[in-house]
């Protein structure tokens, strides 16, 4: 359905940056040429729950090359941060460097700033780090129980706090409970997804350079540039308009570059240093420093009529956030917001639960919130569909909502396509509905 | 670590570099010479994205003490860029959209101009094997394959590169 | 050995922009002397082809030809805000403020050309080939061109424009989930056929097939770019792809491409897919979003796939093989 008379979009014209990355001349961050470059470190944690009892950087200072090392110490403003305290969400609970303990394998501890990255790899190897290792969490309803090891005195029982002291982001919708008693079948069960690495070919990094008036160019290979420089200037207390960064053109992100890991310690070396400074992450540090996709467990309860029907839907979800919050209350958030899927229930309840493990602090990837939510939806309807004894598509098709339905958030069905986007698979795929089925559309509930 | 004295044909070029015993060759390409298509995605030989050919054949940049390439002849992307089968993929690749992010274009570009040569009819397996070593976390590698066999297609046409 | 085969499918839907709004974009266009047209951000271009469709979507808006359209992103010092590439909010956001600030930058070109032509702006068109003319009287015309130097050297007038898109933040009711949480929803629909093999444990996915409905597509190319892209990275998540292979334990995470296993060129299947376009009402166009579901649709219909193949039911990712055979073990288990 074309909107109106298109001349140029809906045009399959060329990628603007293929010419250049075919030759090999695209300038990605790290591309950028700059006198006298340093190379940035990091010293990590080697214990996934641990008292940091001291850090001794004298072997790494005295070390060949190094210039700078900078702990906790070194920092000028925030000690801790929440990229999203802007937004309203907090505490602030993640250190920018380590100090009283540290919470997952890989956080960071001391960064080491020297002429080479050999050089700069061998001194951080020379950080002493005095430990006292403390019992561990690793899964999600381990962390929720009673005398479960506590991951940060922020959630002191290792799940995120919701507004009104809610254990979960939620949504009450109808009532559950009444339409499962009505039900003809009751279907459950649990699903669970994996962490997953964004692995973008190019790993997180940038370059910071003084520009010798006091202000410092970040190039940086962020998925938001004016995010990263707030957060950068708020981590250091620094006004953001001596920051400039720039970027635009990414090595692939998919979630994996929004952390704003690498720019507030490069920004911060390049200043005390004088000298522009490289942190670029290895592959290594990529794989299990970076955050991954969360980990999502889900727990579905449905109640659905002999004709198909689903009646009511219950979903409890623990998101394995990691040791820290990043933006994991706002996935859960939109996990909830996603909720029941592309189908219209009159009764649903969600409870989608942040909670604190000494993993990796998770993060942001391609379908945030949603794809564990798709996953665990999709798989379950087929359990329905069997348990009930109905076709799999035309359950999905008398279920699927429909324009000007109302969702379990109250906010009406709009641009509604799922029942076209059905017919239209069922039809690549070969598939034989019947009529009434064939003829159903988003725009009506007719037949089925 | 001893510094040494290497002597290289880069892109046609003759070098002489002062380097240390663990300096990798990606390092010199990259970060003395320049050569920045030699991709760095991961230094540990797991991407291709820093593919580049030593001798007439195709190596892994990174995993190459530059003390290795003594008196050879190495070639990247930048060398390769006025030959015509290269040329040719490149057109391809945009006609195809066979590249999003680029970062493992080069990489990618470098291995199959060495399939090429090696091979000018090469199968549509022969290509997939051919791109094992390269990986691309964008495209679903469909577009890229479809790309080579247009180059191929073209080339058996034309009596000759 | 035994293979064998199963067909799966799942249905989904997916919300374009961050999750309960308050994500600005802007954008600032201006034409140069000779009546190129430069778009001004700061949003980010991650591969998607971002680039390439603000231009289109600005090319559409002023009505001049897409060549003529230059994307300078990249640099906060220049670019106005754009809180950034995530969310399949891009082309919708970014895709707004462009239009916004085209349709700024188009209607002052108009009053130039209307200066020049001596007529009134409402009589004016643009032919997207270059030229202003009169309605009805092609002759009568000025090309782009010429009214760009008009303006700067004659009239000292700017041709230009300011856009910004906001969905404004709703709250959501901590009690009840009520809120307004996305702009549209596009939808998706994935087949896979797989075999697997009962001996190995090993799965092929022979074949996925989608439909897709993603509102007016500003780049039919690039939408079909991201779906086959998608359908690997779906395929990878689905068999293979871990930091934590003995989840929840943190033991022997990789830390290398050789343990990080994802499908190489070889395993990938043939991607046939149709897209429809259903517009959205608030979209560039009508446009709706595309860069994150193509990833979630394939997941469950794979793994649909395989239940459908050995008559199992794994609700866990990643279905490697030793998942697999112990399901298969389970499941002789159960009917011994």
């Amino acid at each position: 359905m074309a909107v109106k008379d298109l001349k140029i979009v809906g045009q399959p014209v060329k990628l603007r940056d293929l010419d250049t990355h075919v030759t090999g001349e695209t300038v990605f961050y790290e591309d950028v040429r700059v006198p006298r470059l340093l190379h940035l470190k990091m010293h990590r944690s080697s214990y996934s729950h641990a008292k940091l009892l001291s850090i001794d950087t004298s072997a790494a200072q005295a070390s060949p090359g190094v210039v700078l090392v900078l702990t906790h110490e070194d920092l000028p403003g925030k000690k801790v941060y929440n990229a999203l305290v802007g937004a309203g969400v907090g505490p602030e609970d993640e250190p920018i460097l380590a100090f009283d303990k540290v919470r997952w394998k890989g956080e960071s501890v001391a960064a080491v700033i020297a002429e080479t990255p050999e050089q700069a790899d061998a001194a951080a190897a020379k950080v002493k780090v005095e430990y006292e290792e403390l019992p561990a969490v690793f899964d999600v309803e381990e962390a929720l129980k009673d005398g479960a090891p506590n991951v940060t005195a922020h959630w002191p029982n290792n799940h995120y706090i919701y507004p009104d002291d809610h254990k979960g982001a939620q949504v009450r919708f109808g009532d559950v409970e009444k339409a499962f008693a009505e039900a003809d079948h009751i279907v459950e069960d649990s699903y669970q997804t994996q962490p997953i690495e964004q692995a973008p070919m190019e790993t997180n990094g940038c370059i910071a350079v003084p520009e010798g008036d006091g202000r410092i160019t970040v190039y940086s290979n962020t998925q938001a540039l004016q995010f990263s420089l707030d957060t950068a200037a708020g981590i250091l207390d620094m006004p953001a308009n001596k920051l400039r960064f720039v970027g635009g053109t990414v090595g692939g992100g998919f979630g994996g570059k929004v952390d704003i890991m690498p720019e507030p310690i490069t920004t911060l070396a390049a200043l005390r240093t004088g000298r522009p400074v490289k942190f670029k992450y290895t592959r290594d540090e990529e794989m299990r420093v970076s955050s991954s996709r969360s980990a999502w467990r889900v727990y579905i309860k449905d109640g659905i009529m002999n004709d198909g029907r689903i009646i009511a839907r219950k979903v409890t979800t623990y998101q394995d956030s990691g040791a820290y919050l990043r933006f994991s209350s706002y996935a859960s958030m939109k996990h909830c917001g996603h909720m029941p899927g592309p189908y219209s229930i009159p009764n649903v309840w969600v409870d989608s639960v942040v909670v604190f493990t000494n993993r990796t602090p998770s993060n942001a990837m391609r379908g945030f919130g949603v794809m564990a939510g798709s996953f665990a939806l999709e798989v379950q309807m087929d359990k329905i569909a069997e348990t009930i004894g109905m076709d799999p598509w035309e359950l999905r098709l008398i279920n699927a909502y429909r324009e000007g339905d109302m969702k379990s958030h109250l906010k009406p069905v709009e641009d509604a396509g799922m029942v076209e986007t059905i017919l239209s698979a069922a039809k690549l795929a070969g598939k034989e509905l019947p009529a009434n089925f064939q003829n159903m559309s988003s725009l009506d509930r007719k037949a089925g | 670590m001893a510094s040494k004295i290497v002597n290289m044909r880069v892109n046609g070029r003759d070098e002489a570099l002062v380097v240390s015993s663990l300096t990798t060759l990606q390092d010199v390409l990259r970060d003395k010479l320049d050569y920045t298509s030699v991709k760095d995605g991961c230094s540990q030989g797991g991407c291709g994205s820093c593919s580049v050919i030593i001798d007439g054949e195709l190596r892994l940049s990174c995993l190459t003490p530059v003390q290795e390439v003594h008196g050879s002849e190495v070639t990247t992307l930048e060398g390769l860029n006025q030959s015509n089968s290269i040329t040719a993929l490149q057109s391809q690749f945009i006609e195809k959209y066979a590249a999003q992010c680029g970062f493992c274009t080069p990489g990618m570009m470098v291995a199959i101009k060495a399939l090429l040569d090696k091979n000018p009819s090469p199968s549509r397996d022969e290509i997939s094997e051919a791109l094992a070593g390269n990986i691309c976390r964008c495209t679903g590698y469909l577009p890229i394959i479809e790309a080579v066999e247009s180059v191929v297609a073209e080339m058996s046409g034309a009596a000759g590169d | 050995m035994t293979k064998l085969r199963g067909t799966g499918f799942a249905a989904v839907n997916y919300p374009t922009g961050m999750h309960l709004g308050g994500d600005p974009t802007q954008s600032l266009v201006h034409a140069t002397t000779s009546g190129n047209f430069v778009v001004t951000m700061s949003s980010v271009d991650l591969g998607q082809g971002l680039k390439t469709i603000l231009a289109q979507i600005a090319a559409e808006a002023l009505g001049v030809p897409y060549e003529t359209v230059i994307v300078d992103t990249g640099d906060t010092d220049t670019g106005p805000h754009c809180t950034g590439t995530f969310a399949s909010r891009t082309t919708h956001r970014a895709g707004n403020a462009v239009i916004m600030a085209a349709t700024e930058a188009r209607k002052a070109m108009l009053e130039v050309a209307a200066e020049k032509l001596e007529v009134s702006v409402e009589d004016l068109e643009t032919d997207g080939q270059g030229n202003i003319h009169v309605v009805g009287v092609e002759e009568k015309s000025i090309s782009v061109a010429e009214t760009a130097g008009a303006a700067h050297f004659e009239l000292g007038k700017t041709i230009s424009g300011r856009g910004i898109y906001l969905k404004p933040p709703s709250p959501m009711d901590p009690d009840t989930g009520e809120s307004d949480p996305d702009s549209t929803q596009a939808h998706a629909c994935t087949v896979a056929d797989v075999e697997v093999d009962t001996e190995t444990g090993d799965v092929q996915v022979l074949g996925i097939k989608s439909a897709y409905e993603v509102g007016q597509q500003v780049n039919p190319e690039l939408v079909k770019g991201q779906i086959v892209g998608g359908a690997w990275m779906g395929i990878g998540h689905t068999l293979q792809e871990t930091t934590a292979p003995y989840y929840p334990a943190i033991d022997h995470a990789p830390k290398d491409f050789q343990s990080y296993m994802m499908p190489g060129a070889a395993d990938m299947c043939e991607v046939e897919c149709e897209v429809l376009e259903i517009a959205s009402r608030n979209g560039p166009f009508g446009a709706k979003g595309v860069g994150e579901m193509v990833t979630n649709s394939p997941i469950p219909a794979i793994v649909n796939a395989i239940n459908n193949a050995l008559g199992v039911r794994i609700t866990q990712i990643p279905v490697t093989p030793e998942v697999i055979l112990r399901a298969l073990d389970e499941k002789a288990a159960n009917s011994a």
